[in-house]
């Protein structure tokens, strides 16, 4: 819904005193108040937001500079520490949890101007793929309110599916950003592993967590990566960043771009209306000059396995500092210490975090670390190999972002196993560490579908160029 | 292989710190079983001369300056989340 034009369009007004910093946070928080049955947004951060907005008026008022953003309202998954009200990563354990420092990520959109209005809503800790897992409230896809929004960012991608804000943050550890954005029907863009610092977003696993921008144009994601990207002194995994991260808006020649399309991607198992609308994308990429060629990557459908072991495991250790001690839920009625912590978590963490908690546990656990995390992260090899070889034929590769679209809320929360599932599409390119963005590309069964790029470690901008050129060509 | 005990899932829960209800117990037994069963999918891969990848990035031994930041942020602010404090500690309960 169209309550806000581009980014920088937005910035522009703000600067050039058409409209304010203030009107908009007050805007924003209107389309929040008026949207709340979807369950997108947990808290806002109503005084620290307009409290900051009167601020970049008076700048601009006294003919002071202001950023890039100046003025623009976002909001951010409330697993990002922000100042000005909770963070609880919607779990129980951390209700009430008010950081004492904002993430690095929010601390650079607010030096470029941008304004976080408000917390969203995710799966508990991010862990899932619909936001059914959350321990508040379940957010409600934006195109038919009995289905799911996707997760772990479906507050994100549904509040950005609503126009609530310009723009929205999330984070993809398998697939969290692109699969909300594909069945919410927005850009989801997930950088390269490394790319945004990571320092104040709650841990999940720490090998293949990444944060990125959810939005309404690959424009307005290169804008918002183009702010957080970069080395951070608090996060010793970032890497160097390009110059500069927005695509050229006149580049439209593909003649000599190839792409592969991912022929485990298309086989069994994916809905015929959206692999449709994946095969039309092709038609257009072809129309517009691109050869599109098969690639073919055995090891890809072991990549899910691969995941749901790693990523337990590292889950089970970044939830250990849950202890119900410094801070987060504490049961009052522990007699001693083990039981305080025992009794803590059990009752802050929901049953998905245990649920990972315990598979981690187990993997990791003597006599079984060789069987299955080593082994694991040695298919994880594997895989980074096959990535390899395929990009020295191709260019880019793409395909579908899952099997399906959103489902019916309720429909898999019975199995986790058939949940886990949902994630085969996206989980391989986060073990890898490459770029990957969804980009809407169509309806099937009268829902949104996205189409999957991805492209080689580092060539986010090239992977922005080619989404920003499909966007362009797309409805021609 | 897969097949988890009752007891496997105590001694997995008492491990991990959790408190398990005896329908978790249950729960939980069907449903990592169920999992592990899945994963277990990658014992028939052949990964001789493979070795395994922990990280993505290349990135070596990153250090930064050992220097104090000024975050502005007060003892007060650090201790607000504290669920039992005496003064300026945090209470827990005793460990020995």
């Amino acid at each position: 819904m169209a309550h806000w034009k581009n980014i920088e369009e937005e910035a522009a007004a703000v600067a050039s005193k058409e409209t304010s910093a203030v009107s908009n946070v007050e805007k924003a928080l209107k389309l929040i108040a008026d949207n709340e049955t979807y369950g997108a947004v947990l808290s806002i951060l109503q005084d620290r937001a307009l409290e900051r907005a009167k601020q970049i008026d008076q700048k601009i008022a006294n003919g002071e500079s202001v950023g890039r953003l100046a003025g623009v309202p976002f909001i951010a998954k409330d697993n990002f520490l922000t100042l000005g009200g909770e963070t609880t990563a919607a779990s129980n354990i951390l209700k009430g949890f008010q950081a004492p420092y904002q993430s690095t990520a929010i601390e650079k959109l607010e030096a470029e101007g941008a304004i976080c209005v408000a917390k969203a809503n995710l799966d508990a800790f991010a862990h899932g793929g619909s936001t059914e897992n959350s321990d508040f409230v379940v957010t409600k896809n934006p195109h038919d309110i009995t289905r799911v929004a996707g997760g772990s960012s479906g507050g994100s991608a549904a509040a950005v599916a609503l126009g609530l804000a310009p723009f929205a943050l999330g984070s993809d550890t398998g697939g969290s950003i692109r699969e909300p954005a594909s069945f919410c029907g927005v850009v989801g863009l997930k950088p390269t592993y490394g790319l945004v610092s990571r320092s104040g977003v709650v841990a999940m696993a720490s090998s293949t967590d990444v944060i990125g921008p959810l939005t309404t144009s690959v424009q307005d994601a290169a804008l918002v990566l183009d702010v957080m990207a970069g080395k951070d002194p608090l996060d010793g995994t970032t890497i160097d960043r390009d110059d500069s991260y927005l695509p050229s808006t006149h580049q439209t020649d593909m003649s000599s771009v190839k792409i592969g399309i991912i022929k485990e991607y298309m086989g069994d198992g994916l809905d015929d209306e959206v692999k449709n609308v994946i095969l039309k994308a092709v038609e257009d990429l072809k129309k517009a000059g691109a050869t599109i060629v098969e690639v073919s990557m055995p090891s890809l459908p072991l990549a899910l396995a691969v995941y749901y072991i790693v990523v337990p495991a590292e889950v089970s250790s970044n939830l250990s500092r849950y202890d119900g001690q410094r801070f987060g839920y504490s049961a009052t009625d522990a007699k001693t210490l083990d039981e305080s912590y025992e009794l803590s978590r059990s009752v802050g963490f929901g049953a998905e975090a245990k649920r990972r908690i315990m598979i981690g546990t187990h993997v990791l656990s003597s006599g079984y670390y060789d069987a299955y995390y080593k082994k694991a992260q040695t298919v994880r090899t594997k895989l980074i190999q096959e990535f390899a070889s395929a990009f020295e034929q191709v260019d880019f590769m793409l395909g579908p972002v899952t099997p399906e679209v959103a489902f019916k809320i309720g429909a898999n929360a019975d199995d986790p196993l058939k949940m886990y599932l949902i994630d085969i599409m996206t989980v391989a390119i986060n073990l890898v560490g490459i770029p990957g963005i969804s980009v809407p590309a169509g309806l099937a069964h009268n829902m949104p579908v996205g189409l999957q790029l991805m492209a080689p470690q580092k060539k986010d901008r090239d992977l922005l160029a080619l989404a920003a050129i499909y966007e362009g060509i797309k409805h021609e | 292989m897969s097949k988890l005990s009752s007891e496997d899932i105590l001694k997995l829960a008492r491990l991990a710190r959790l408190h398990l209800s005896q329908d978790e117990v249950l729960q939980y037994q069907k449903e990592l079983s169920s999992i592990l069963g899945y994963v277990e999918q990658l014992d028939s891969v052949d990964v001789s001369g493979v070795e395994p990848t922990y990280q993505v990035t290349g990135l070596t031994n990153v250090t930064r300056t050992d220097e104090l930041i000024d975050y502005g942020v007060s003892q007060a602010d650090l201790l607000k989340n504290v669920p039992t404090k005496e003064g300026a500690y945090i209470k827990v309960r005793r460990m020995i």
